[in-house]
């Protein structure tokens, strides 16, 4: 009896050792927030696509484990992480301390710069409070962009402030803008590819200072998978190494 | 006033919200308002004499064209108006090369032309209504003693009515107000502008909307005050009199 006991605790206790090992290479969800064009979207099939999910998919191939990934809105999206509904979050998230509180994030996988665009008829040199001065910036309101602009330039300027970024490219479309303030992603598919040769980028990508631009985006997991969140680190270092991450970086961004 | 400047900045020495920055933006943004809805409203009265003159006319070709436009601009929410007019110029082929475009850039001219139509078309009925209501008895009167279509209007039909449409004009004064809150969406820093980016910027709903409140609140009952006033002295003759 005793003798049974132990064995079976021994059975079970290499079951934990083998389960723990391999917890490190479960097959896990992924949630995304769809759709941020080009972070995560889905083809006119209907297919989920974008950086995020390019390179999450690469990461989960380079890791040797099945991702599946899980839609849920954006209000909703860490407390699903925490309901168990998947296991990470990949959805354009950026890096901050109040979520650092609540999960745990992975290194920064990509820094979205912020740019200026302008109509390819204005001229503007490089934005500095002598070129702007006078000028009308667009920016959505609330975004850490309305912060660096309102700040920099708020008493040259005139800063218009949208509820959206569709009004925003609207009235630069009208003509009342001058100049807008975007995350450079999202401005290069709305106005430089989707209305080519009408827009230009205006200076330099910006991504200084830290206090308004943060750190990046993260991939978030709950706090105690620590070897999950490990396991995606190294991985995602050896995709930057191997040219797999500037690979996926091009076809969405294109060349720096 | 500098001591008064260097008092206040002392006050909101410990509060990362309430600095002269925020404050300065409340004060545009009470300016701003206060601006939009009083053109808004002159110029609205203004055009809504001679409409609600027409409204009640006999001649369907004056009557029937500005009950079309009474019934559109009270029938469809200020907001979609508003959107209406300020993107939806631009839909016009080549209106940034004509001189129009020098008023239609900026939005205030384009919401102040929305909110001139809408309360326009609020008070021309609101003054319809009471210019209906005049009592046949004093029309009776004017024309027993022989007055023109036109003196009788102008000195018993809408001095009377004027008085009747009052408090209800005073209704749609305080409305106004209420409704210019939504300047903000085509980027006018109005009050409620002003709110909204120190909530977006403060992460304090609370604090942003509450102090907002608050000026709405002090405006309308500077409104009411007004019109409680007004009526005092224009209605004081329907009174009872005190014995």
């Amino acid at each position: 009896m005793k003798l049974h006991k132990i064995l079976s605790l021994g059975v079970l206790g290499t079951a934990l050792i083998a389960g723990s090992a391999s917890a490190e290479v479960r097959d896990i969800r992924i949630g995304v927030d769809v759709p941020y064009e080009p972070m995560e979207y889905r083809t006119p099939e209907g297919e989920l696509t974008g950086f995020d999910i390019e390179l999450g998919n690469a990461l989960c191939a380079e890791i040797g484990i099945e991702c599946e990934w899980v839609v849920q809105g954006w209000d909703g999206i860490i407390p699903g992480l925490m309901a168990r509904k998947y296991d990470a979050i990949m959805s354009s998230m950026t890096i901050n301390e109040q979520r650092r509180e609540q999960v745990l994030f992975s290194d920064p996988y990509i820094t979205p710069p912020s740019a200026w665009f302008a109509p390819a008829d204005v001229e503007i040199g490089t934005p500095s409070e002598e070129t702007l001065e006078g000028m009308t910036i667009g920016v959505q309101r609330g975004t850490l962009q309305d912060n660096y602009v309102t700040d920099m330039y708020g008493d040259v300027a005139d800063v218009n402030r949208y509820a959206t970024a569709d009004d925003m490219v609207l009235d630069m479309d009208a003509g009342r803008l001058d100049a807008v303030f975007l995350d450079f992603p999202i401005g290069k598919s709305t106005l430089l590819d989707s209305e080519a040769g009408n827009y230009k980028v205006v200076g330099e990508m910006i991504t200084e200072p830290k206090e308004y631009f943060g750190e990046g985006f993260g991939i978030a997991f709950r706090q105690r998978d620590q070897e999950l969140a490990q396991a995606f680190n190294e991985a995602l270092d050896t995709l930057q190494e191997n040219g797999t991450y500037d690979e996926i970086h091009a076809k969405y961004f294109g060349e720096e | 006033m500098d001591a008064l400047m260097t008092w206040l900045e002392a006050q909101l020495a410990d509060n990362s919200i309430f600095t002269l920055q925020t404050f300065g933006y409340y004060g545009e943004g009470l300016t701003t308002t206060v601006q939009l809805v009083f053109l808004s409203l002159v110029i609205g009265l203004v055009a809504a004499v001679p409409l609600a003159i027409g409204r009640g006319s006999k001649r369907p070709w004056v009557k029937w064209p500005i009950f079309a436009y009474t019934y559109v601009f009270r029938g469809t929410p200020l907001l979609v108006q508003l959107y209406l007019i300020y993107y939806g110029v631009v839909f016009v082929e080549g209106i940034q090369e004509t001189w129009l475009w020098v008023i239609l850039e900026k939005p205030f001219v384009p919401a102040l032309i929305a909110f001139t139509l809408n309360t326009a078309a609020y008070t021309t009925e609101i003054f319809h209504g009471a210019i209906q209501a005049t009592p046949r008895g004093e029309i009776e009167a004017a024309r027993a003693y022989g007055m023109s279509r036109r003196l009788m209007l102008r000195r018993i039909v809408l001095p009377s009515a004027f008085r009747r449409a009052l408090p209800a004009y005073g209704n749609e004064v305080i409305f106004m107000l209420h409704a210019s809150a939504i300047a903000s969406v085509v980027t006018i820093m109005d009050l409620t502008g002003a709110a909204r980016f120190v909530y977006a910027r403060y992460y304090a709903p609370f604090e942003a909307f509450l102090f907002v409140a608050a000026i709405y609140l002090c405006l309308t009952f500077a409104i009411l005050y007004f019109f409680r006033w007004l009526e005092r002295r224009l209605l004081a003759h329907l009174k009872p009199a005190s014995g």
